[in-house]
């Protein structure tokens, strides 16, 4: 188990220690909610982790380095950045796709960009948002997150 | 409503399940005719299991606990009673304390509005509810490292709260345009 792993279980369970404290029955339910939750999403972690070995295995690191690599050009970075915009996929899932994209040769920046127009643009939620929100509201939030993602992305490939 | 969200999840699960045992089939044939790459890529999903796993049930406690204990109207009423710079770090905090999609956020956003919350406030909030999620967060510690993580943090936070204040200024300005046309017409029509 590595050091990240410890810290994170010992942070969840100081957490739940406290909440146990402070309220039994809300806790109870809290752990019924987090074991519900697990179930609901297992097959979809499974799924990834499947697709993560056939990308890992089948593809070869030189072809996704030429396409969003290091010195593959701001095509690819745009590319990456439409996809997370296009695809709904639950957050979580996000980063074990990064960190294997990462590993097979994709660049910091197209890793950052993809994880943020991932989380924050919603095409298949932009209906809901303008129903809620307003047309200009929804539009400008998803127009500017588009871009402040390529900005990070380009500013996290810069300094790591 | 709660029996039509759980008849939704139910759907979903199952469909989840289904996508699975084909993706599970699609590998056991593609692996069957490419034997060579069977070592590789059953090393490389058994290794993510694992880091996946380590993690996943301590990160779904984290949101058990966030969903129970910041029930979505105090977040409402915390957040329209707040002005000023203020009230969008307050926004951004309070998107990432509580869980579950974004389209939840939606309608807290839509009461927020409704209340005379600040646009720069709402935006923040949505923003931080989509992408820095404390149990978010975690997962992306694990898999991508703290530098990652702080970088892309630091970074989101920065520019979460520059395009909240832009969009609150791009949306006061046209609609003061707006009314200003509005009224251009009348004079014409005259």
């Amino acid at each position: 188990m590595n050091s990240t792993a410890i810290f994170i279980n010992i942070f969840a369970l100081s957490c739940l220690i406290g909440a146990f404290i402070k309220d039994r029955a809300k806790t109870k339910q809290s752990l019924k909610v987090a074991v519900k939750s697990f179930f609901r999403i297992l097959p979809t972690v499974l799924i990834i982790i499947i697709l993560i070995g056939l990308l890992l295995g089948f593809v070869p690191q030189t072809q996704i380095s030429k396409v969003i690599g290091k010195h593959a050009g701001f095509g690819g970075v745009l590319v990456v950045a439409l996809l997370g915009a296009i695809l709904h996929i639950p957050s979580l899932i996000s980063f074990p796709l990064a960190a294997s994209l990462l590993k097979s040769g994709a660049s910091v920046t197209a890793v950052a960009v993809f994880i943020t127009t991932l989380t924050m643009i919603g095409m298949v939620t932009l209906p809901l948002e303008i129903k809620e929100l307003g047309k200009k509201m929804a539009l400008l939030r998803n127009g500017i997150s588009f871009v402040i993602a390529i900005i990070i992305g380009i500013v996290m490939g810069a300094i790591l | 409503m709660k029996e039509n969200v759980k008849e939704k999840q139910r759907k979903g699960m199952k469909r989840e399940t289904i996508l699975l045992v084909v993706t599970l089939i699609i590998t056991i044939i593609l692996l069957s005719i490419f034997p060579d790459k069977q070592e590789a890529v059953t090393t490389a999903s058994w290794k993510f299991f694992i880091e996946m796993i380590l993690i996943l049930p301590a990160v779904m406690v984290l949101m058990g606990l966030f969903a129970v204990f910041v029930p979505k109207d105090m977040v409402v009423k915390y957040l329209g009673k707040t002005a000023g710079i203020k009230a969008v770090f307050l926004g951004i905090l309070m998107g990432a304390l509580p869980t579950g999609p974004l389209y939840v956020a939606f309608p807290m956003a839509s009461a927020l509005l409704k209340k005379g919350a600040k646009i720069s406030c709402i935006i923040a909030f949505l923003s931080a509810w989509a992408c820095i999620k404390i149990p978010q967060e975690m997962v992306e510690l694990q898999f991508l490292g703290p530098r990652f993580m702080a970088a892309r943090l630091v970074l989101t936070i920065v520019f979460v709260v520059i395009m909240g204040i832009s969009i609150e200024r791009l949306i006061e300005w046209s609609d003061k345009k707006e009314s200003k046309s509005m009224g251009g017409k009348d004079d014409a029509s005259i």
